[in-house]
């Protein structure tokens, strides 16, 4: 995919967040619109998939660890066809699949996530079964800043080094607030950098919303042989519309209907009528 | 000889896994606890250790699961189950990995380390966690063949083994089913209900009821959750008294289960016997069955105190 498409591509999902959240009155905006750019590259780019077997053994297997923002990953996952398009109108809706949180019930995705901090030991066990059986795939894992805080992060990192498993690449959304404010204040897991290569890790820190810088980080994985590697993303939160942007209340506030109007504009030439609310 | 069941669990596992590739054991710096030495020299591409750090145990093991593995992760039972406990409900079971969760050294087995290293809550916990098996073995014998059941067992499942020696209770011919109790004595005034190690003690408490001419059933269940209701209601229709016995607090496990099972469907006298609700005194994990009435001396007196309540009791 050109660049220039998967900008379009990026565009699209996050209008599609945008009009899920609304209908839905609920959901985690501001962390779903700083992942889209890294999923939209991930999907369309990088990962090795079959979405007619979601359980092709050779498969890329990709973690959401930050589960809250699962907005995105179900409108990416929907139009790579893994399950009808037309479901993500029942986002959060009575008997539903797609709940807050994924679930592998949907299809495409491997395992629950929501509680936080879970995502990478589930990633390690996967990457290590890989190397075990000598097996091609690679297990990418998303996590956000807010959930370094949990100590079990840790456990796994430390593990993943051991181990050696260069088949396991991390990407941090890391844009820098979580729900109570600022991450730094809330607690300040900086230098994450320096934390992560001391834990063993190979760590590039990218823009996390330059496409291009995206794609050609994660064409280089593994980063050192023999290393698990590290994607520090810069990213801001509820990227795109201009009023979400950096500011920690929009983690899980619900547009209104003048907001969504206002966003839907700021996200191109998509006039009231076609609002779909 | 009778040996512990840990022991022989670890046997049972490196025979198996060195037919079935798919077999990993996990440790989380317990594999001397969980014997698991040997296995580790043996087949070092099918162990894995992650270091003290049990969260990370349980989430790699789910991992492994999900990529075609059969995880035995394997962590003293008191860590294992409050530790990783929030691993084992998403990662484990909400998720649909099958990772057989071994707790070694369960109960009281720690003894007199104290109540950091007792697993007095695991069964609450577990079994509380909708879809997994709950497994408790009685003895040796029962331990081997359910752990080869365990191998391609369709669901997660938490087996809490013994530290010590256990004590004999089946003979060469018991074929033990997952979620189906035995009778293992019969009798009609009573039944006794014990779950593994205290089976034992629940089998000779039933003896001796006998030569003190009471008729007392004694039924042992090796697996909590799925519970077999069958066999307990039939003992509580036909005996007319239930006494549990469990190396467990008194709440949560399987008497209150089974208070559970009566209230919804005809209630008898019961009687739940388990750990109090307060710390521990200092002892081995036979000084604590003997303080608290597990033994069979004890549980001889409260099968005595039930007989009476049920002849005074009109429910």
């Amino acid at each position: 995919m050109t660049l220039t498409e998967l900008a379009q591509k990026a565009l699209e999902t996050r209008r599609e967040v945008l009009r899920l959240i609304y209908r839905a009155g609920a959901g985690h905006i501001g962390g779903a619109l700083s992942a889209v750019d890294l999923l939209v590259v991930l999907f369309y780019d990088v990962l090795n998939y079959r979405p007619e077997e979601p359980a092709w053994p050779m498969r890329d297997r990709f973690i959401l660890s930050k589960g809250h923002s699962c907005e995105g990953y179900y409108v990416i996952l929907a139009d790579r066809g893994f399950f009808p398009r037309e479901e993500l109108a029942s986002f959060m809706k009575y008997q539903s699949r797609l709940m807050g949180h994924p679930h592998p019930k949907v299809p495409g995705v491997e395992v629950a996530t929501g509680s936080l901090g879970h995502g990478l030991s589930v990633a390690t066990g996967m990457a290590l079964a890989g190397k075990r059986d000598q097996l091609p795939y690679r297990v990418y894992c998303l996590l956000g800043d807010g959930e370094l805080a949990e100590g079990s992060i840790w456990e796994a990192a430390i593990a993943a080094a051991h181990y050696g498993l260069d088949n396991l690449v991390c990407l941090i959304d890391c844009n820098g607030l979580q729900i109570s404010g600022p991450t730094q204040q809330v607690m300040n897991t900086q230098p994450l950098a320096a934390k992560w290569e001391a834990f063993g890790w190979e760590v590039r820190e990218i823009d996390g919303h330059d496409l291009q810088q995206i794609r050609q980080n994660l064409n280089q994985v593994p980063f050192t042989v023999g290393r698990p590697s590290l994607v520090i993303a810069r990213t801001v939160k509820g990227k795109g519309i201009s009023f979400m942007e950096n500011d920690f209340h929009w983690h899980h506030k619900v547009p209104s209907r003048e907001e969504y109007e206002r966003a839907m504009k700021e996200l191109e030439g998509v006039g009231p009528s076609e609002i779909g609310a | 000889m009778d040996r512990p069941n840990r022991r022989v669990f670890t046997e049972t596992l490196l025979t198996l896994a060195k037919n079935d590739r798919r077999i990993i054991a996990l440790a989380s710096d317990s594999r001397g606890s969980a014997t698991l030495n040997e296995f580790a020299t043996e087949l070092p591409e099918q162990f894995v250790e992650v270091g003290i750090a049990e969260q990370n145990l349980v989430g790699s093991a789910a991992g492994m699961a999900k990529c075609g593995k059969v995880p035995f992760a394997c962590s003293p039972a008191c860590f294992l189950s409050m530790r990783s406990i929030e691993q084992i409900k998403t990662d484990v079971a909400y998720s649909g990995a099958n990772v057989r969760l071994i707790g070694i050294s369960g109960g009281v087995s720690y003894g007199a380390l104290g109540s950091t290293h007792h697993s007095l809550q695991d069964l609450a916990v577990m079994q509380a966690i909708p879809g997994i098996t709950v497994i408790l073995p009685a003895d040796n014998r029962e331990t081997a063949m359910l752990t080869r059941q365990l191998v391609d067992y369709p669901g997660p499942v938490y087996m809490r083994l013994g530290r010590e020696a256990a004590p004999r209770v089946y003979d060469d011919n018991y074929r033990p089913a997952i979620g189906k109790g035995t009778l293992l004595l019969s009798g009609e005034d009573m039944t006794i209900v014990a779950m593994g190690e205290l089976v034992r003690s629940a089998l000779d408490a039933g003896y001796l009821l006998r030569q003190a001419g009471i008729s007392c059933r004694v039924v042992a269940l090796n697996t909590l959750k799925p519970l077999d209701t069958e066999i307990l209601l039939t003992a509580a229709r036909e005996t007319g008294a239930l006494l549990t016995v469990e190396e467990h607090s008194i709440y949560g496990g399987l008497g209150s289960r089974v208070a559970q099972l009566l209230g919804e469907c005809g209630p008898v006298p019961l009687t739940v016997a388990g750990f109090p609700d307060e710390p521990l005194v200092t002892g081995n994990q036979e000084e604590l069955f003997r303080h608290y009435g597990l033994d069979a001396a004890g549980l001889v007196e409260k099968a005595k105190e039930l007989l009476r309540r049920k002849q005074t009791t009109r429910l």
